[in-house]
């Protein structure tokens, strides 16, 4: 099991849970983050204050997948946030130690193999 | 000349110039949160060049005596236009007026273009329409021109502004082409109570801009009054009614549109109909505008903000529904098919296909010119970033995290040499 913690632009999030979803990545977290990659600052304007935004907007996500997951899972997101321009993020897979459902208390691989939805 | 009637049209002026600001938060609501000042300056820019122009030229050309098709230079830079009676108010207070309309006007066509069109392109168009579309229709039926000659009825713009707008909408979203995620991604408003306010605001405003064209404050202003308070009532209601008969949730968003449409719809009709049938008017004008919106949504048209189903269905609408229910008793003079009148709907008609065509003929010549010289369209990387960072180095909805002083001398270093410094200091520190 691998935890995979990905930061991408917000504007490609759409993209990105689009290519997750048809790789059947289903259980996943986003948070709205702010962060600094390399890119280029942009200058804002306001009256007289000039402003170099050092921070961009980012989204973070965090899947936690079986291992033969992680690598659909790299590729959904790689497809759905590059753009090619700098800034476009970073995929970290961090080992896990333990994982459990809270619903069921199911642990580790079980806790992490997706219910199927009821009616399919 | 007396007090009352100009009293009355300083203040309506105000009201309709109020519309502008308001039309910007009510199309502000509806985009995305990154194009939020972008979308509102579309509306709130038509303010400042837009009435320039109107002073300098548009008004000459759209309402000095010229040709049935358009108005001469007699009045150009405002020479003549002073203190003398122009009907019961100062011909320079009529100018003002007029202007609030002019202004409104352009910036009514933002609402199909927003989120992607550039913003240096919009300013250029929306001059060059307003002397080259806005001013010769305002010249056809206000300003002694061939539809006013026909015999058209157009109380306070249905054909001359809001079919205008619409028309010039239609083709302007078409030439531009949609936004990169419509169809492909959700795009939902990132704020309604903005669009609330705004339907709020232009409901107030529209009190001037509606009993206003009575050009003075007597019983046809009182008329017009009445029934711009009665339209978009029954227009509220019918939608509300709608949306519960089809089985769903009476939507916010939905309230805001109708009252919308309701003002557009009574518009042509304010001063010539009966109260009775303004709120008649009002429900059925709800019927098209309503089917067209979830129409449209499904078509490849990204007509982004719905101006051709809100103001272009709803002033067709109004200025046919004018030729049927106009009545003398209340018009004083103009009579539509209840009053044994039925010719006036077909004069009605062919006005709103004359409007159309030719607006939307003339829209795509400019736009087409203006191609020649700067493109339309922002590049697809700013179109993802948004328009407000991209166009007006501005964020609507900024917390300052992050954001680092730029101090005076800081800005006559090359931007690689001041990266070079921070690193260095930061290195050393």
């Amino acid at each position: 099991m691998k935890l995979i913690v990905a930061i991408v632009r917000p504007e490609q999030l759409s993209d990105v849970l689009e290519a997750l979803f048809h790789a059947e990545v289903r259980g996943l977290t986003i948070s709205r983050v702010q962060g600094h990659g390399g890119e280029m600052e942009h200058v804002e304007n306001y009256r007289g204050t000039s402003v170099k935004m050092a921070l961009a907007e980012k989204v973070r996500l965090e899947i936690g997948v079986s291992n033969h997951f992680v690598q659909p899972t790299i590729d959904a997101i790689l497809a759905g946030a590059r753009t090619g321009e700098v800034g476009d993020g970073k995929i970290m897979v961090l080992p896990i130690e333990k994982i459990v459902r809270i619903r069921t208390g199911e642990e580790d691989q079980e806790a992490v193999t997706p219910i199927q939805p009821v009616g399919e | 000349m007396n007090n009352a009637d100009i009293g009355w049209m300083l203040l309506s002026t105000a009201l309709v110039l109020l519309m502008t600001p308001a039309l910007a938060f009510f199309y502000g609501g509806l985009v995305r949160s990154k194009n939020a000042l972008n979308t509102m300056m579309m509306s709130f820019v038509a303010l400042g060049p837009v009435a320039v122009v109107w002073a300098l030229i548009g008004y000459s050309l759209a309402f000095s005596p010229g040709n049935p098709l358009i108005g001469s230079l007699q009045f150009a830079g405002l020479r003549g236009v002073g203190m003398e009676a122009q009907g019961a108010i100062p011909h320079l207070l009529f100018m003002a007026f007029q202007g609030t309309f002019a202004i409104i006007t352009p910036a009514l066509i933002s609402g199909a273009v927003v989120e992607r069109m550039r913003f240096n392109a919009y300013l250029a168009f929306i001059v060059l329409w307003v002397l080259g579309v806005y001013a010769p229709v305002a010249h056809w039926v206000w300003g002694g021109g061939f539809l006013a000659s026909m015999g058209a009825l157009d109380f306070a713009g249905g054909a001359v502004v809001h079919v205008n707008a619409a028309s010039a909408a239609l083709v302007a979203a078409m030439v531009i082409g949609p936004r990169k995620d419509y169809g492909r991604h959700a795009i939902l408003p990132h704020n309604v109570p903005f669009t609330m306010l705004g339907a709020g605001l232009l409901w107030f405003g529209w009190f001037g801009f509606n009993a206003g064209s009575a050009l003075s404050a007597g019983t046809t202003a009182t008329l017009a009054f009445t029934n711009t308070l009665l339209a978009p009532a029954a227009t509220l209601a019918a939608w509300t009614t709608i949306d519960m008969i089809r089985g769903g949730t009476v939507t916010a968003v939905g309230a805001a549109t109708a009252i919308v449409v309701g003002l557009v719809v009574i518009t042509p009709a304010a001063g010539y109909v009966g109260p009775i049938s303004a709120i008649v008017m009002g429900a059925i004008g709800a019927i098209p505008s309503y089917f067209a919106l979830i129409y449209r949504a499904k078509t490849k048209l990204d007509d982004s903000l719905d101006v051709v189903a809100a103001h272009g269905l709803g002033g067709a609408t109004g200025a046919i529904l004018t030729g049927v229910f106009a009545q003398a008793a209340w018009s004083g003079g103009a009579r539509g098919l209840i009053d044994g009148h039925p010719a006036q709907v077909a004069t009605q008609v062919a006005s709103v296909l004359i409007v159309l065509a030719y607006s939307g003929g003339a829209t795509f010549v400019i736009l087409k010119l203006l191609a020649l010289v700067m493109p339309l369209r922002i590049a697809d990387r700013h179109e993802k970033l948004g328009l407000d960072v991209s166009d007006h180095g501005e964020e609507a909805y900024t917390h300052g995290d992050g954001a680092i002083l730029v101090k005076p001398k800081e800005s006559v270093v090359p931007q690689s040499a001041t990266d070079a410094i921070t690193v260095q200091s930061g290195g050393g520190a």
